[in-house]
């Protein structure tokens, strides 16, 4: 019984129909009841490691176990968790060491308790969830994490699913190794495992995984886009478009390209999200779950490298309390700005003179207190020079040209080119983004009725300012306004480096919101970033088009 | 009249500058001798002279100029010449005074906008009133003698792209917006707009109002669609639709052309189309001068259709003569081709290309023209003049697969069915066929049966056959004759359902691509006539009926099906008759042949009843022949008959036919009746086939592998006892016992058991009897 296998069977459990999920359910149950058998004499719980003859079986029996935990935790369907649950108990009654969930829930930032309970879901949320699981066979951490704004979420998945599973010019595998090939970019081990397994799932040849160089020239190619694409759009030309285009057997086509280049963008703010709201990795995944027994202190080893200590959140509260106030404060500004709009007048200059600013100021560096983080899985060989990032490139102290939104926006260009060479997609994209910069629940903290309207804009202007798109119609002197310096920082590090967010930046910015409002922010963040590097990609590919 | 003076004085040709940046907008003053081009970073007006664009004025002044000068749209003034208004990208609107004496000629600013402004536009009659729409879903409508503006129009939604008053009425203007809708205000009721309706999905980029034609607009989206509406009824009509290539940015009527109007795109597509909005598949006139995609385009003068100015991101100016157009009809292919669901075929040409070749349609009209009336169908349009088209008239042919309505294949699966081809003399299998074919209305593949019989039969003879035999042979010359005349019958009306005669034959002034779209859509454009006399709606109705009856099921193309009825006519003369062989005397019936025999060849219809016992020919005599019409049945396709009568008329012919040709039919032969899921009868043939190829068929994945319904396991024993789980597999499910022989299953649940138990309980009962809760069928 291989993965294959497997896969089939986990997927029946996804159905609708209880008793097709009760049919799987219990071949899967007899089918972790055969290993455990077969694995021969029940090893002695008090000896260190398992015998070593039975490596392979019993690492099949881990990954088997593992998933089971998942289900236990994550399946939305009840009858299944609970299933799930009696049968590692079962196991465990046999004396077979079952594995625990390491972390606290999915993410690291957010307390568990806060995040919705897979078992108490509205309507709307089990429905989004039984699509998304019956699709993917799965739950994963960051779709419970967006649960917090069902409507955006319901779209994500909606995306997603078009875009990794549906119809479109490239081969499924192809679809997941260029995921790998975008986190990796970020060092976002989360999403190169969930990746790599379904990867491996829909076929893909395990020998890619080496590294970018194992694979087929064609998607070497892109190591260059991927590049500059995560770091430094604004450098795309349509050179690098036609060296795509034009490469003899190993070119590209117009749609394919269009399809690489949004899975790329993707897949970077996605790994900026990721990052942002300290995504735990699943339970089914490497580093999800443990078998060892839990430790006295219970913190695991990451959530104290990641400073998740009992202390520091007692620090916190402090100083939230401290700063109490915060949030009125933001919101006088909002209204005065509302209101002196219209009476003092900057000369254009000045405008200009703000938006440099404020682009200048958003390349300076961010301060690096944050201790490097190790990957379990070796990401840096998805791609190449892994040297190239945002540090070399603004000590440089490069300058970012800029781009007129007037001159090449999503709706008007970017829409049309999409929507032309991968059909229906563009459509996709346009609701995506449109759900996601208007999605407002008309609340600040504990303040209802606020017109949010204004701070979203600034958040989504200074994310396009960060790559130099500039619109006109805005005065970037609200960004200085509406926007603390903390706050500016997480933005920056999340867009830039998000690998370096730590639990720290995240507490430390608007300190009253809900973490659902830090979701939120979190995913404007994604969006924005996502638009402006598929706006500077589309303009290369629109420059080579004419 | 002094409009038209003018309008003669100008002249021109194809022309072009540079300009030293993209230009986002144009505007051409109303003695169309000066056009303004505004972009980002270019504000300048040019001359329009003889032989080129002189500039005459640059309206950026100042060392760093500022963000007003940035203009995503400009209009002149249509009544004061010095009068121009811009939309500024950062949310301004300025006016501009050309008769000020100083260089900067900036003369009101109104920053009433929050967001960027799309459009502005001057009041076609009221010298001072400007509208301008605004990223931020305002509009705002300014009087330029005051300091700012005088009413506020609120869309609802965000981002106006476009404003237009009417030209027709005072108080009217258009707004459409991002979301699609587009929206009607008076312009003294800011409080909310007159009528809304939703255009287009995705934003509608423009907006224009016909010069004439009070009610019409049109708009033009990110849909990529130029749509045309009625205003003047009570409710909102779409009347006409034009389908481009790619985002509609920019939409203009064409003056004093009622149905033409101008498009150009925002992405992708560098060219300027005009349409015929009555002809919505095709340009009517396409320039394609621009390197990047124009982003300005205005008609020169208000009262000349030939010149068109445009402006590009390309920095260049452009003044298109209307002559120098190109007209993509002329290179357009006339001819057209596709393939329908239920296997139609639609073939559309030149009716002088069509009416070449011998139309052989026509002259199974006039042969029979009892049934002949429903296919030629005519459609004229009346050709109205003030249509520039080129007069094309096409045909349109239709090649319905029969059959009616269903999947065409009807008469396929019942002839296989109703075939016997074994099991019975050889005589009685030839008269089942040819009654089974003629059932089905196949008249042909039923007199070839019954020639069959006549040909390879024993003689008739009483003592062999009884009196019904006798009777037969008695009666057939005459069951013969008849059927040949139903015959020829029958293929001339197959003619027709083949239409051959061109069906409906469009007079059309466009190629006829378009044709069928044409015929369909545009309740607005008008007249079609029914050409043909005979022809009204009853008519066409039995047709339908009748089409549904008939199953002829191949295309028979016009050629073929006709020289057989005129060999049938002129059969020259009776076959020689050679010597006989006691086993098989016999009638040459060859009509059935004769389709792929010239006319020397074939045997007359009434020597053939005559020579009927003339008892000379030996079987082997028709061989050829029968093998020749073996082989046209295969090509026509019907492999079906071919398969047939090989295995019916068995060794009479095999030996005729080579092995891999035999092979190479049963193949076919045995695959399409398993596409229709024949079993028995694929079974059946492969049964009976005598290639070896074939025969093996059945030999072949006869395995049956089974899994323990305990244990899941294969069963790899050959008892009833799983070995893995010690317990019997394939219990029945109603009692409990081992199946030996016949055990039934349920595929949803695999539960099952004995065949007549399993049987009985589901007379009772819907579930699965092993009480697992699944509704099993059984079929």
């Amino acid at each position: 019984m291989d993965m294959r296998d497997a896969a089939g069977r986990w997927d029946a459990l996804g159905s609708r129909d209880s008793s097709s999920r009760h049919a799987a359910m219990e071949l899967i149950h007899q089918e972790v009841m055969k290993r455990i058998e077969t694995m021969g004499p029940i090893p002695d719980p008090q000896s260190s490691s398992p015998p070593a003859m039975d490596d392979s079986l019993s690492s099949d029996l881990n990954a088997l176990l593992a998933h089971v935990l998942m289900l236990s935790k994550r399946c939305p369907y009840e009858d299944i968790r609970k299933k799930c649950t009696c049968l590692l108990q079962k196991v465990q009654d046999v004396g077979v060491r079952i594995p625990r969930p390491v972390g606290n829930g999915p993410s690291r930032f957010i307390p568990e308790k806060e995040i919705l309970q897979v078992s108490k879901l509205d309507k709307r949320i089990q429905s989004i969830f039984e699509d998304a699981f019956a699709v993917l066979g799965r739950l994963d951490n960051i779709s419970l994490v967006m649960g917090f704004h069902p409507q955006y979420l319901e779209n994500f998945l909606k995306t997603q699913h078009y875009l990794l599973q549906m119809d479109g010019p490239l081969s499924l595998h192809c679809r997941h190794y260029i995921g790998i090939m975008a986190a990796a970019r970020h060092q976002c081990t989360y999403l190169v495992n969930l990746h790599v397994n379904d990867f491996l799932q829909v076929g893909g040849d395990p020998k890619w995984l080496n590294g970018l160089e194992e694979a087929p020239q064609k998607l070497q190619a892109l190591g260059e886009l991927n590049k500059i694409l995560a770091h430094r759009p604004w450098l795309l030309t349509k050179e690098h478009i036609e060296r795509l285009l034009k490469a003899e057997e190993h070119s590209w086509s117009l749609a394919e390209l269009i399809h690489v280049v949004v899975l790329l963008t993707l897949y970077h703010s996605l790994a900026s999200f990721t990052f942002g709201c300290g995504i735990n990795p699943d339970i089914h995944t490497d580093g999800g779950h443990t078998f060892r027994p839990p430790s006295l202190s219970g913190y695991c080893a990451c959530d104290i490298a990641n400073g998740n200590g009992a202390l520091e959140e007692m620090f916190g509260n402090q100083q939230v309390s401290e700063l109490s106030g915060e949030v009125e404060v933001l919101m006088e500004k909002m209204k005065q700005l509302q209101e002196c709009h219209d009476e003092e007048e900057a000369s254009q200059e000045e405008m200009a003179t703000r938006f440099e600013r404020e682009k200048t100021e958003s390349m300076l560096v961010v301060t690096s207190e944050d201790e490097e983080c190790v990957p379990s899985r070796d990401v840096s060989r998805h791609f190449e020079d892994p040297s190239y990032g945002y540090k070399d490139f603004y000590r440089r102290g490069e300058h970012v040209p800029t781009l007129r939104v007037q001159d090449y926006s999503w709706e008007d260009h970017g829409f049309s080119l999409v929507n032309r060479l991968y059909p229906d997609f563009g459509q996709l994209l346009d609701e995506k983004f449109q759900i996601a910069y208007n999605l407002t629940y008309n609340t600040m903290a504990t303040h209802q009725g606020v017109d949010t309207s204004m701070l979203r804009r600034a958040i989504w202007n200074y994310i396009h300012c960060m790559f130099g798109i500039r619109y006109d119609d805005y005065d970037y002197g609200e960004i200085n306004q509406l926007l603390d310096r903390g706050f500016k920082v997480y933005i920056k590090t999340m867009v830039r480096t998000p690998e370096k967010i730590t639990k720290r930046m995240y507490d430390s910015f608007w300190r009253q919101f809900k973490h659902s409002e830090k979701v939120h922010v979190n995913l404007l963040l994604m969006e924005a970033r996502m638009q402006a590097e598929l706006l500077y990609a589309l303009r290369a590919i629109t420059r080579y088009m004419t | 009249m002094e409009k038209l003076t003018r309008v003669s004085t100008i002249s021109g040709r194809t022309m072009f500058c540079h300009l030293d940046a993209p230009a986002n907008a144009i505007s051409v003053c109303r003695d169309a001798t000066q056009v303004v081009v505004a972009g980002r970073n270019i504000f300048k007006i040019y001359g329009l002279e003889e032989d080129g664009f002189v500039e005459r004025l640059n309206l950026r002044v100042g060392r760093k100029p500022s963000l007003n000068f940035s203009c995503a749209d400009v209009m002149w003034h249509q009544m004061e010449e010095n009068l121009l208004a811009t939309a500024a990208t950062n949310g301004a609107v300025v006016t501009w005074n050309l008769a000020r004496p100083c260089r900067n000629k900036q003369e009101q600013l109104f920053t009433e906008h929050k967001r960027t402004v799309n459009k502005v536009c001057f009041h076609p009659t009221e010298v001072n009133m400007l509208l301008s729409g605004s990223q931020d879903g305002f509009m705002k409508c300014f009087d330029l003698r005051k300091k700012e503006s005088v009413s506020t129009f609120s869309g609802q939604s965000e981002s106006v792209r476009d404003v237009q008053f009417s030209i027709k009425d005072y108080f009217t203007f258009a707004a459409s917006f991002e979301n699609g809708n587009v929206q009607l205000w008076d312009i003294r009721r800011p409080d909310r707009y007159e009528r809304m309706f939703t255009a287009h999905t995705g934003p509608v980029f423009c907006c224009d109002w016909h010069p004439e034609d009070r009610g019409w607009l049109a708009t033009g989206g990110r849909d990529k669609m130029v749509k045309v509406w009625d205003m003047s009824t009570s409710r909102v009509k779409e009347i006409y639709c034009v389908q481009t290539i790619a985002s509609v940015a920019r939409v203009k009527w064409r003056p004093e052309r009622r149905y033409h109007l101008a498009t150009c795109s925002m992405m992708v597509d560098h060219n300027i189309y005009v349409w015929d909005v009555r002809r919505p598949f095709i340009p009517f006139a396409t320039f394609e001068e621009h390197k990047d995609v124009t982003t300005g385009i205005v008609w020169r003068h208000q009262h000349d259709p030939y010149f068109l100015l445009s402006g590009s991101k390309d920095s260049t100016l452009y003044q298109h003569m209307f002559k120098d157009a190109s007209r993509p009809v002329d290179r357009a292919n006339p001819e057209g081709l596709c393939f329908g669901l239920f296997g139609d075929l639609a073939f559309a040409a030149k009716e002088s290309l069509m009416s070449a070749p011998p139309s052989v349609g026509d002259v199974g009209r006039k042969t029979y023209p009892g049934g002949d009336r429903r296919y030629p169908i005519f459609f004229f349009k009346k050709p109205d003049v003030t249509e520039q088209f080129e007069q094309v008239s096409s045909a349109l042919s239709v090649f319905e697969s029969e059959a009616g309505s269903s999947v065409g294949m009807d008469w396929f699966i019942n002839t296989a069915q109703s075939y016997l081809l074994s099991g019975k003399p050889f005589g009685e299998l030839c008269e089942h066929n040819a009654q089974v074919a003629k059932r089905l209305n196949r008249p042909q593949e039923s007199t070839t049966w019954t020639m069959l019989r006549i040909m390879f039969s024993e003689p008739a003879n009483p003592s062999l056959s009884s009196n019904h035999n006798l009777n037969k042979s008695g009666n057939l010359p005459l069951v013969n004759s008849f059927s040949m005349k139903e015959m020829s019958a029958a293929l001339s009306e197959r003619n027709k359902e083949n239409r051959q005669d061109n069906l409906h034959s469009l007079e059309t002034n466009l190629n006829n691509n378009d044709e069928n779209e044409e015929t369909e859509g545009s309740e607005g454009q008008a007249e079609y006539l029914f050409g043909d006399a005979e022809l009204d709606d009853d008519d066409l109705y039995s047709m339908e009926h009748d089409n549904q009856a008939a199953e002829e099921p191949e295309y028979l193309l016009p050629q073929e099906a006709f020289p057989l009825r005129h060999e049938i006519i002129d059969h020259p003369s009776a076959p020689e008759p050679v010597q006989e062989r006691p086993e098989s005397p016999h009638v040459s019936g060859s009509e059935t042949e004769s389709t792929c025999l010239t006319s020397t060849e074939s045997f007359s219809l009434i020597s053939v009843s005559q020579l009927l016992f003339s008892p000379h020919l030996p079987p082997k005599f028709f061989c050829p022949i029968v093998k020749e019409m073996l082989c046209y049945y295969a090509e026509q396709g019907d492999v079906q008959m071919a398969v047939s009568v090989l295995i019916v008329l068995g060794d009479r012919i095999r030996k005729e036919i080579d092995e891999l040709t035999q092979e190479h039919w049963y193949m076919s032969y045995i695959d399409l009746l398993q596409r229709f899921e024949l079993w028995n009868v694929s079974n059946e043939v492969i049964k009976l086939s005598t290639c070896g190829a074939i025969m093996c068929l059945n030999q072949t994945s006869t395995t049956l592998h089974i899994n323990c319904s305990n244990c899941k396991r294969p069963m790899s024993n050959k008892g009833w006892i799983c070995d893995r789980c010690h317990q019997c597999a394939s219990v029945c499910a109603v009692c409990h016992h081992v199946v030996k022989g016949l055990f039934v299953w349920c595929q949803g649940c695999s539960h099952g058991g004995h065949l007549e138990h399993v049987m009985e309980w589901l007379k009772h009962s819907k579930h699965c009897p092993a009480g697992c809760g699944h509704l099993c069928e059984y079929t």
